[in-house]
């Protein structure tokens, strides 16, 4: 019980003493997740979409492999990305390996399927609610994707938000392709791995109290933009 | 409705990042990569000792801390300018593959063996490492191996090799984890049980709970940190300029001055080793 209330301490100590350090970490934390779920959603969305109004052979197989890919473990992902951008592996001349971007890649690929996954389940839902009335206007599948995301947002939003999850909790990949470096590549997830193999135990879990609380309030804020931004019309007719 | 520009703005913004990550871009010349072991990074010793060189040069130098072994596989892959282990052996491998230009001794310190404070092998009074060993196995007492193929790990079969005893088929007492060193200690508090550690990282070590230093001071476990650059003829892209000045100032009279003057509680982790620090 004392070493997670000295954790609660550590972590008041942490916010309250503004440490330029932790800010630091702070801030390439939320760098890089937000830009790798970016990504994941420019990827996932018109995807999810694509897989909700198409048919054609292998489709459930393909659902059923974005379904599993939902459970990679970073691990991998961190040893793919690493091999792929390595000096020695394909990509290595692009020089990115150990840098916030080879992060973002690594990360992207981990939100990547949930995005999609989700997005697909939410807008087939729409789809076969509203196929009739969209092909009666003449509207093709390829018209038909963007109306569906628009009217799934409320429900796409939570999937959003799932994908970020996913992308602030993981250390196996960053800590792989970003290498954990001072002042460089130094994550909230990689300084917690760092210091617990320090034995700083308090502090380890006084940065692991500062992300979840980070967490809570990028949702929080997320959510207010969320009901500001729609009507209560557009709520209500997803999540019926 | 939506604020289209809004949204593109954003999107603009984010695509950045992604794409110019660093922010400013670094000259090249001007930042290097360093594969080095846990034991330099955990103990805090290159946060104290890397300002003063990027003070001095204008040089980045940026570390990633891994296993000596894994250290080893990513200089050989090109991934790093610099190789900074301490496992003799497999660096005069790496040199005699042609990956490395030249080996300098750097510094040195040396390995304990800490475990509980009731000490059930009676090892505290052991002549030496051998006799040591041998009073875990027959004590049957719980051993935590790092079993990832570090220079702690290496050591450590080499230290049972010589004291006879294959530990690998002793039943139960003898555990591999295949963690680094700081997971490794961290299990050994809470079992707990006898390991191997670099005296830097027991030093710096915060949560031992019951475990104490019980062993030291064998001549077998002295610790050697030795310092390579990467050959450009295998890697050209290798910043050898950069990682030339790196290595000199650390041999140099104040480079060895920045490591041994490197203190937690008073106590020196690392001696300085270099030709031109010896009297």
């Amino acid at each position: 019980m004392t070493d997670i209330a000295a954790g609660f301490a550590a972590a008041f100590q942490l916010l309250l003493s503004f440490d330029a350090g932790l800010w630091e970490i702070i801030a390439l934390s939320l760098e890089v997740n937000l830009a790798a779920v970016f990504l994941s959603c420019l990827i996932g969305l018109p995807l999810g979409g694509a897989l909700a109004v198409y048919r054609f052979r292998g489709r459930k197989a393909l659902i059923i492999l974005i379904n599993a890919l939902m459970g990679l473990p970073p691990v991998v992902v961190g040893l793919m990305i690493y091999l792929m951008l390595s000096r020695s592996g394909p990509l290595g001349s692009l020089n990115i390996l150990f840098t916030p971007g080879a992060m973002i890649i690594a990360q992207a690929i981990l939100v990547t399927p949930i995005v999609t996954a989700l997005t697909r389940q939410i807008t087939e839902a729409l789809w076969l609610d509203y196929r009739e009335q969209l092909t009666s206007l003449g509207s093709s599948r390829m018209r038909a994707i963007p109306t569906l995301l628009w009217d799934g947002r409320a429900a796409l939003f939570t999937a959003v938000l799932a994908g970020f999850g996913r992308a602030a909790a993981e250390v196996g990949a960053v800590i792989i392709v970003g290498g954990n470096i001072a002042h460089h590549t130094r994550t909230m997830t990689t300084a917690i791995a760092l210091e617990t193999g320090r034995g700083n135990l308090a502090l380890a879990l006084g940065l692991g109290i500062v992300l979840v609380t980070l967490a809570i309030l990028l949702n929080t804020a997320a959510w207010m933009v969320r009901e500001r931004s729609m009507p209560e019309a557009a709520l209500l007719g997803v999540d019926r | 409705m939506v604020n289209e520009g809004a949204y593109l703005t954003l999107g603009a913004a984010i695509l950045s990042l992604v794409c110019f990550p660093a922010g400013p871009v670094l000259a090249k010349d001007k930042t290097i990569r360093v594969a080095s072991t846990t034991s330099t990074e955990a103990s805090g010793l290159f946060g104290y000792i890397l300002p003063q060189f990027t003070r001095k040069t204008g040089i980045a130098v940026r570390v990633v801390a891994v296993g000596t072994g894994q250290a080893i596989r990513l200089a050989r892959r090109g991934d790093v300018d610099v190789l900074l282990v301490h496992h003799k052996p497999s660096e005069e491998k790496f040199l005699r593959e042609g990956y490395g230009l030249r080996r300098h001794p750097l510094m040195f310190n040396d390995f304990v063996i800490v475990g509980p404070k009731r000490d059930p092998a009676k090892i505290k009074e052991a002549a030496d490492i051998t006799q040591a060993l041998m009073r875990i196995r027959d004590a049957m007492a719980t051993f935590l191996s790092r079993g990832d193929d570090s220079g702690t790990h290496k050591r450590e079969r080499r230290l049972w090799r010589m004291a006879g005893i294959d530990p690998s088929v002793q039943q139960g007492w003898y555990r591999e984890i295949g963690a680094g060193m700081g997971r490794t200690l961290n299990i050994a508090a809470a079992m707990p049980a006898y390991t191997l550690v670099d005296r830097g990282t027991w030093l710096s070590f915060a949560n031992r709970r019951s475990l104490v230093l019980l062993f030291e001071g064998d001549y077998l476990l002295r610790n050697p940190y030795g310092v390579i650059v990467v050959n450009p003829q295998k890697h050209p892209h290798v910043n050898v300029r950069a990682a030339q000045s790196f290595v000199r100032w650390l041999l140099s009279p104040s480079g060895q001055r920045a490591i041994g003057s490197f203190r937690i509680d008073g106590k020196v982790l690392f001696y300085p080793h270099a030709r031109s620090a010896r009297p």
